[in-house]
């Protein structure tokens, strides 16, 4: 890879072990998938929650906040996306105290750097939306595939590590969706059905997802009659990225990119893929269940945004949860406290739910606390979720968010 | 004894030597392991409920979300890692969890990898090279 000066001096250790170890890292994998370069960037948003971290995780960052201040600063601003426990609800759903241990170790390492403790994977919606055409560098897939394809932006999937380095580096290699070349388009799809709900919407990126055959193909949404709202595409996009592990789509007519379909392909566009209301159908019955027992109902992945958290307020407003189901929604910290103020906390929590903050139901040991909990039967109108936590060893539900609702108060699954 | 030599693109990590563990399915630590005990835990996943422990994984691409990059050093740590991983397609966030776990990764072959790998042959990976040996 070409180095600038900048980087050689930053290679040789002139600007501490840290920065010294994180381009070493990245050299790496710019040479994996053959950057020329570094590409400098702007902010950077970095997935670390304990269970993906564990104790040797955990151990690693206290190593970085170590160094002498000068040489472990970020010197981008940094965001974190959710974490593994919310402090005052962790009790309630049994979490183990190791993990919360972990958790204040992994908050203290990264204060330590100067990280901001965001913990929200809606980064894009209630921190700073990066710009069209700015390079950034995030971590979650949500997030990272809202960046590129809604607002114009550019990055990869920055996993933890890579994140981190790039906090301390300034940039990133070269490789992938910071060059143009790779953000053409590959696959087309043509939508023939207006998706009706925030699930329809994650229901339809499961679709195309479910197709994707590498990180590097890049679908073309075409017949979408009007702009989405952004809690429509947040559902579409975090499911797209789940389902297909792809950072970016464009949506004809609603996307920056894709003013028309001659601006995003190369050449004459590929025979559609046709998507119907009964292929989203289709999508929610490939979640069906033997019976209508109900544990647990989540609301979570991506967190909930203001408008999303107003609705379910309304929804559970003078209802009562069902003793033999929990209902847990997640939101980003500044919402939660917006949602106090505004009143939606209340509405949730005086029914019987748990509003969190700072997390997201499958980074905080999804597996162990539906063990203690007695959790097996899901619900949730996150396509995304639904995807992640059958290796968790639930049993999922795809639903809209009214349905959840009405099955957490009646306590099992009505139709 | 024949071996047959399968090239892919530079990868990342040490050499290393072991019994492939193959299938024509998909990638992701978080979305599809019990890494606690070292199995497949997807009930949807062609290798659901066997162990990876020792093996060589060789499967098509990676999937799901950004967790891997920081489970594979975790899983290294515990020795509940796979031996290796061959992909027909990485992407960044396996780079990054191999480059951060020093774990051997190749990708980007010549061929079908799923395809041409049985499981339980004896395969030498060799990320410096970007070669796959495959005993006979």
């Amino acid at each position: 890879m070409k180095l600038t000066d900048h980087e050689e001096a930053m290679l040789a250790g002139a600007l501490g072990e840290p920065r010294k170890l994180a381009l070493e890292h990245q050299i790496k994998v710019g040479r994996f998938f053959d950057a020329a370069d570094m590409v400098e960037i702007s902010q950077v948003h970095i997935m670390a929650d304990t269970e993906a971290l564990g104790e040797a995780g955990v151990q690693f960052l206290e190593r970085i906040a170590e160094y002498p201040e000068k040489d472990r600063q970020t010197i981008v601003p940094t965001v974190t996306d959710p974490r593994g426990a919310d402090f005052n609800a962790y009790k309630r759903l049994k979490q183990e105290e190791s993990w919360i241990s972990q958790e204040g170790r992994t908050i203290e390492a990264f204060q330590a750097l100067g990280v901001l403790m965001t913990d929200t994977c809606i980064n894009y919606q209630v921190v700073i939306p990066p710009v069209l055409g700015e390079h950034v560098a995030f971590g979650d897939t949500g997030s990272s595939i809202y960046t590129n394809s809604v607002l114009g932006a550019r990055t990869n999937f920055e996993g933890g590590p890579s994140a981190l380095a790039a906090a301390l580096t300034g940039r990133t290699p070269r490789y992938g969706f910071h060059l143009d070349e790779y953000r053409r388009g590959k696959v087309l799809y043509a939508l023939e059905t207006r998706p009706q709900d925030w699930a329809d919407w994650g229901a339809v990126g499961g679709i195309v997802g479910r197709d994707m055959d590498s990180y590097w193909t890049v679908p073309v949404i075409a017949g979408v009659d009007g702009a989405p709202t952004s809690d429509e595409l947040k559902h579409f996009g975090a499911a797209l990225a789940s389902f297909g592990s792809t950072p970016l789509f464009h949506m004809v007519g609603v996307t920056p990119e894709a003013t028309s379909l001659a601006a995003v392909f190369d050449g004459p566009p590929p025979a559609p893929i046709r998507i119907t209301r009964a292929d989203i159908d289709a999508f929610y019955d490939s979640y069906g269940v033997a019976d209508d027992r109900l544990d647990v109902v989540v609301f979570a992945a991506p967190q909930l945004s203001l408008f999303e958290l107003q609705r379910l307020g309304r929804l559970l407003d003078g209802r009562q949860v069902h003793d033999d189901t929990t209902l847990i929604a997640a939101t980003s910290p500044e919402n939660k406290k917006a949602a106090d103020r505004m009143g939606m906390t209340a509405q949730i929590e005086d029914a019987g739910g748990i509003l969190l903050e700072g997390v997201c139901f499958y980074q905080m040991h999804a597996r162990e606390i539906g063990d203690a909990n007695g959790w097996r039967r899901l619900m949730s109108n996150s396509a995304k979720i639904v995807n992640i936590l059958g290796g968790y060893g639930y049993e999922p539900v795809l639903a809209t968010m009214e349905r959840c609702v009405d099955c957490a108060v009646a306590g099992r699954i009505v139709r | 004894m024949t071996a047959r030599i399968i090239k892919g693109h530079v990868g990342i990590g040490a050499p290393v030597t072991g019994p492939a563990l193959v299938a024509a399915d998909n990638f992701s630590a978080r979305y599809d392991l019990d890494r606690i005990n070292g199995t497949f835990s997807r009930p949807s996943h062609q290798l659901f409920g066997q162990s990876y422990l020792g093996k060589v994984l060789v499967l098509n691409i990676a999937k799901g979300g950004v967790a891997t990059a920081w489970m594979l050093y975790e899983m290294a740590s515990r020795g509940k890692a796979p031996l290796a991983l061959l992909l027909n397609y990485a992407n960044p966030i396996m780079a990054q969890g191999a480059a951060h776990a020093d774990f051997p990764l190749i990708d980007r072959f010549e061929c079908d990898i799923t395809e041409v790998i049985r499981t339980g042959q004896t395969v030498s990976v060799d990320p410096s090279a970007g070669l796959v040996t495959v005993q006979d």
